[in-house]
C-alpha cells in the first residue's frame, strides 16, 4: 500500500467545482501551504470551505478569497480579513460563524459517526436560533449537527507511507480532526519517512484516515503576531 | 489631560484591574485567560505559585514570550502570539482542548466584555452595523469554566455604564458571568442581583453606583479593593 503522491498538484487532481474543503490550521499556524497554493493554481470555483480562520489577506485561505473560488465558508473567527469582511457585505460570499468547540466537535462528529450531539454553548444566543433545545439534569443543550466534507486538506509535521501522521506543537490544532471527516483525506507533511520509522505511541493521525500523503516544499510558516519578550537589563 | 498622562492612567487602571485578579489564583488552577486585558493576569501570578494557562488552540503551559530571534511558527498562543512552552506543556487537538474547556476541567476563564448585566449575561462578540468578526472560542469558555471572572474597564470611553439591567448587545452568554472586576470595584453576581464587596481606595459607593446601571447591593463586607 502507497499512498504517496508526487506533490500538491497531484494530490488535488480530482478536486472539482462546488467541492466542500476542510483546511486545518488555526490562524496561519499549520495550515497546507502546498495545498491551498495547488487549489488556487487549479482554478477550482465556488468552493464551500470549512476552516477555523480565512487566512490573511495574500497568505493562506486569503489566496483563495481573493482568486474569487470560494463562495461560502464556514469558520469561528475572521476578524483578520479585510477582504472577506468586503465579500460578504457585497453578498459575494455566504459566511458561517459557528462557537469554536461547536466547530472542533462537530468535525470530530462528522468523522465519528455521530450525527448530531447537544452541546450547552450558544443557549440564549443567536446561535441558537431555528436549533433543537433540550434540557438534561437541568441544564438546557443545543443540538447541533455533524460536519463532513468531500476534501480535507491537512497539514502535519511527519508523516509515513501509509499516511501515519505526527503533528508538531500548536499546528496540530483541527488537522486531527478534519482528517477523519473527509471522504477524501490528503496530507502534506514537512516530513515524510518510511513506514515502520514512526513510534506506534506517537502517532496521532493513524493512517485509515489518510488516502494520500506528500512531501511539501517551500514552507513560508509566516507568523501573525511575533510577540517578543526583552531580556532583563544586565544580563 | 495629556496623551502621555492619559496614556498612563490606563494602563494604571488595567494594572489594578489584573493584579485584583491574580490575586484569586490558587496554586494547581488551570486557568484561561481571554485576549486582550486578561492576558496581563499573567504577568501577576504570585512567586512560587504554579497556576496552568490553557490556550484553546490545543496547549495546557503557556509560557512567556520568546527572546528575539526563538520565535516558533508552530508555538502560538488564542491571539496567534509566539509563546513558548514551560516544564509540563503538554498539546493537543482543539476537539481535545475544547472537551477540556466544556467539559468543565477549567477552573477560571478571565474574559472581557462589552456588556455585563444584573443577571450575569455577557456580551462581548459583536456589535451590530459593525463587521461580524466571529465569537471565537468565547462562548464555549463561559459555558464550560467553573468560575468566570469579567476584567473590564467600569465605563466606556464616553464614561457610560457598561454594567446594566439587560445586555443591548448580541448575547456571548446567558448568566455565565461569576465576577465582575474593574477599575472601580469588584462586583459578585448573585440570584439577589449585583453584590458590591469591595471599592477602589479612595472611591465610595456611591461613586461606583452613579456608573452603573443596576442597583448594587452593598456587601456588609464591603472592604477596599486590594492590588
Amino acid at each position: 500500500m502507497n499512498k504517496v503522491v508526487a506533490n500538491a498538484d497531484e494530490a488535488v487532481r480530482d478536486v472539482s467545482d462546488g467541492a466542500t474543503i476542510m483546511v486545518g490550521g488555526f490562524g496561519l499556524c499549520g495550515i497546507p501551504e502546498n495545498l491551498i497554493r495547488a487549489l488556487v493554481r487549479k482554478g477550482v470555483k465556488n468552493l464551500t470551505t470549512i476552516s477555523n480562520n480565512a487566512g490573511v489577506d495574500g497568505f493562506g485561505m486569503g489566496l483563495l478569497l481573493s482568486a474569487g473560488q470560494i463562495r461560502r465558508h464556514i469558520g469561528t473567527y475572521v476578524g483578520e480579513n479585510k477582504l472577506l469582511e468586503q465579500m460578504v457585505l457585497q453578498g459575494q460570499i455566504q459566511l458561517d460563524l459557528v462557537p469554536q468547540g461547536t466547530f472542533s466537535e462537530r468535525i470530530r462528529a462528522g468523522g465519528a459517526g455521530i450525527p448530531a450531539f447537544f452541546t450547552p454553548t450558544g443557549v440564549g444566543t443567536v446561535v441558537a436560533e431555528n436549533k433543537e433545545t433540550r434540557e438534561f439534569d437541568g441544564r438546557l443543550y443545543l443540538m447541533e449537527r455533524a460536519l463532513k466534507a468531500d476534501f480535507a486538506l491537512v497539514k502535519a509535521w511527519k508523516g509515513d507511507k501509509w499516511g501515519n501522521l505526527v503533528y508538531r506543537k500548536t499546528a496540530r490544532n483541527f488537522n486531527p480532526m478534519m482528517a477523519t471527516a473527509a471522504k477524501i483525506t490528503i496530507a502534506e507533511v514537512e516530513h515524510l519517512v518510511d513506514v515502520g520509522e514512526l513510534q506506534p505511541d506517537m502517532v496521532h493521525t493513524p493512517s485509515v484516515f489518510v488516502s494520500r500523503v506528500f512531501q511539501g516544499e517551500l514552507y513560508e510558516k509566516r507568523i501573525e503576531k511575533r510577540t517578543v519578550r526583552r531580556v532583563a537589563s544586565g544580563q | 489631560m495629556s496623551m502621555a498622562s492619559k496614556v498612563g492612567k490606563d494602563l494604571d487602571k488595567r494594572e489594578r484591574i489584573v493584579k485584583r485578579i491574580a490575586s484569586d489564583l490558587r496554586d494547581g488552577f488551570y486557568v484561561n485567560l481571554g485576549i486582550g486585558m486578561p492576558t496581563l493576569v499573567a504577568n501577576y501570578v504570585p512567586a512560587g505559585m504554579d497556576v496552568i494557562l490553557q490556550s484553546e488552540n490545543g496547549m495546557l503551559g503557556i509560557g512567556p514570550y520568546p527572546l528575539e530571534g526563538s520565535e516558533d511558527a508552530d508555538l502560538i498562543n488564542a491571539g496567534k502570539e509566539t509563546i513558548t512552552e514551560i516544564k509540563g506543556t503538554a498539546y493537543f487537538s482543539s476537539a481535545d482542548s475544547f472537551a477540556m474547556i466544556r467539559g468543565g476541567h477549567i477552573d477560571l476563564s478571565v474574559l472581557g466584555a462589552m456588556e455585563v448585566d444584573e443577571e450575569g449575561n455577557l456580551a462581548n462578540w459583536m456589535v451590530p452595523g459593525r463587521t461580524v468578526k466571529g465569537m471565537g472560542g468565547a462562548m464555549d469558555l463561559v459555558a464550560g469554566a467553573r468560575r468566570v471572572i469579567i476584567a473590564m474597564e467600569h465605563t466606556t470611553r464616553e464614561g457610560q455604564p457598561k454594567i446594566l439591567k439587560q445586555c443591548t448587545l448580541p448575547l456571548t452568554g446567558v448568566r455565565v458571568v461569576d465576577t465582575i472586576v474593574t477599575e472601580m470595584a469588584l462586583i459578585q453576581v448573585t440570584p439577589k442581583g449585583l453584590v458590591l464587596e469591595e471599592i477602589a481606595s479612595g472611591l465610595n459607593a456611591n461613586e461606583v453606583q452613579r456608573v452603573t446601571e443596576p442597583t448594587l447591593i452593598i456587601s456588609p463586607n464591603l472592604r477596599v479593593m486590594e492590588s
